[in-house]
């Protein structure tokens, strides 16, 4: 543009104000399928065991979790005598935001991400790894014994099956060559459509990640800090109100943000299963869906674990098979000079 | 705008976004809900009882074992990101100095795990 002088408007306010608008567009649309997702987990649940679930707020009780969440706001924050204030009410902010902010880096659709980091996959495996904090925090600051040992069961059992996760992480990264959320779905991108993805090749670490995406979230079969039966709820059963909404909400969006990453790194992103039909960003959310409906669908047939078999899968099957597989993946491509996505012809044109 | 603004402003933008609709939740119950606190809901939840003892007690050595492999293998995994992503230019060299470091990662698991370490009863 000729005469053309950054000034602070269009330098920095312009695109700070896009950005904002992007992150409210992605958090408000998270937020609301989240409320439709929670109606559909305990719709499935309730099916599985033949009750009717939900079906009095609005039409078949679509409604539910709306009003789940004014009467939540409603309630009174009950806050212990003994707890640490300012930590018990950190804990659920910790929480909430970590699981926010983590989806900052989950390409929806070719270009429509709010950071499109060099690092991606490298932000998001920090930022669930802070994802324990929030629960040891619940957990010792409410001062009281099942939260205590809810809070320590929980910190255990995310960080034994978070190793497992980095293992299959660098496998597929192998394949990939690049840390981009993108850069994963693009090399997936292929002729053949569902077969080019990375569930085929990488099939156990698919099973491997899925089990652990469903111990990482405390999710059942392995929701044993909160298991109802001996620790009543876990590092929750102190809160009320809000600060237990942002526990949940947090729960729930880490749940959703696994789902995305099982779609991502093995089922393709936004590509279309079948060769012809366009890519977008319908494909994510209907891959994210089908995900959740077997996470519900999990936590609707599978009996709890006891918590010395959790520990046992985690660290004596999990860990030694994804270190396996990894060692294999890098053998397989050095012995038949396989190279990566990243330094093929078809990446080099997109850069 | 630099590079790095670019690709990390929308973060910072998101974590304020954030933060700021969590403290909307916590100030909105704070501010409607009627609070009327008593001993008995203020006392710590211990299925009836009356709370004995502080619950911040002594617990299974295990949990601390645990976050001391997790830190190691952890690591591991935060060497192994690099040589990932940069597999294709570091050659046989490359390849064969991570199995090396693996390797000896093994014995050292394998060392734990003949040791107990990973018992749990």
């Amino acid at each position: 543009m000729p005469g053309y002088e950054p000034t602070f408007v269009s330098e920095y306010l312009l695109p700070g104000g896009w950005i904002l608008l992007q992150c409210l567009l992605l958090t408000g649309a998270i937020l609301i399928s989240l409320a439709f997702l929670l109606y559909m987990d305990r719709k499935v649940w309730a099916a599985v065991q033949l009750r009717r679930g939900p079906n009095v707020v609005g039409p078949w009780g679509l409604l539910q979790s709306f009003a789940d969440f004014l009467k939540f706001v409603l309630k009174e924050i009950v806050i212990p005598d003994g707890a640490d204030k300012a930590v018990f009410l950190l804990a659920p902010m910790i929480a909430f935001v970590l699981a926010v902010i983590a989806w900052a880096v989950i390409p929806v659709a070719d270009g429509w991400v709010i950071a499109d980091l060099n690092v991606g996959i490298l932000y998001l495996f920090a930022i669930s790894s802070l994802g324990v904090y929030g629960v040891i925090m619940g957990g010792w600051a409410s001062n009281s014994k099942y939260p205590f040992l809810g809070g320590l069961r929980s910190a255990a059992q995310m960080v034994s099956y978070e190793v497992s996760i980095g293992f299959i992480l660098v496998a597929v990264l192998l394949t990939v060559g690049s840390l981009n959320m993108s850069d994963i779905v693009r090399a997936q991108d292929s002729d053949w459509g569902l077969l080019g993805w990375y569930w085929l090749p990488h099939l156990p670490m698919l099973v491997l990640f899925f089990v652990s995406a469903l111990a990482e979230t405390n999710r059942p079969p392995f929701d044993l800090p909160e298991a109802e039966s001996e620790l009543v709820a876990g590092y929750q059963v102190e809160y009320s109100s809000t600060p237990y909404l942002l526990f949940m909400i947090g729960e729930y969006m880490n749940i959703v943000l696994m789902c995305a990453m099982t779609t991502i790194l093995f089922f393709g992103g936004w590509l279309s299963p079948i060769p012809g039909l366009p890519d977008g960003v319908l494909w994510i959310v209907i891959k994210i869906v089908v995900m959740f409906f077997l996470f519900a669908m999990v936590k609707a047939i599978v009996p709890r674990y006891r918590y010395d078999q959790l520990m046992r899968l985690g660290w004596k099957v999990f860990l030694p098979f994804s270190l396996f597989w990894v060692v294999l993946t890098a053998t397989v491509m050095r012995a038949f000079d396989i190279a990566p996505w990243a330094s093929t012809a078809a990446a080099q044109a997109l850069q | 705008m630099d590079e790095l603004l670019r690709e990390y402003l929308p973060i910072l933008i998101f974590l304020g976004l954030a933060i700021g609709l969590g403290l909307v939740f916590l100030i909105a119950a704070a501010v409607l809900a009627v609070s009327r606190p008593d001993p008995e809901k203020n006392s710590a939840y211990e299925c009836g009882f009356n709370a004995f003892d502080d619950a911040r007690m002594k617990f299974d050595v295990r949990f601390y074992l645990v976050s001391i492999l997790f830190i190691i293998f952890d690591l591991e995994v935060a060497f192994l990101f690099p040589w990932a992503v940069s597999f294709a230019e570091i050659g046989d060299f490359g390849y064969w100095s991570m199995m090396v470091f693996l390797g000896v990662l093994t014995i050292g698991f394998i060392y734990e795990w003949r040791k107990g370490a990973l018992e749990w009863e």
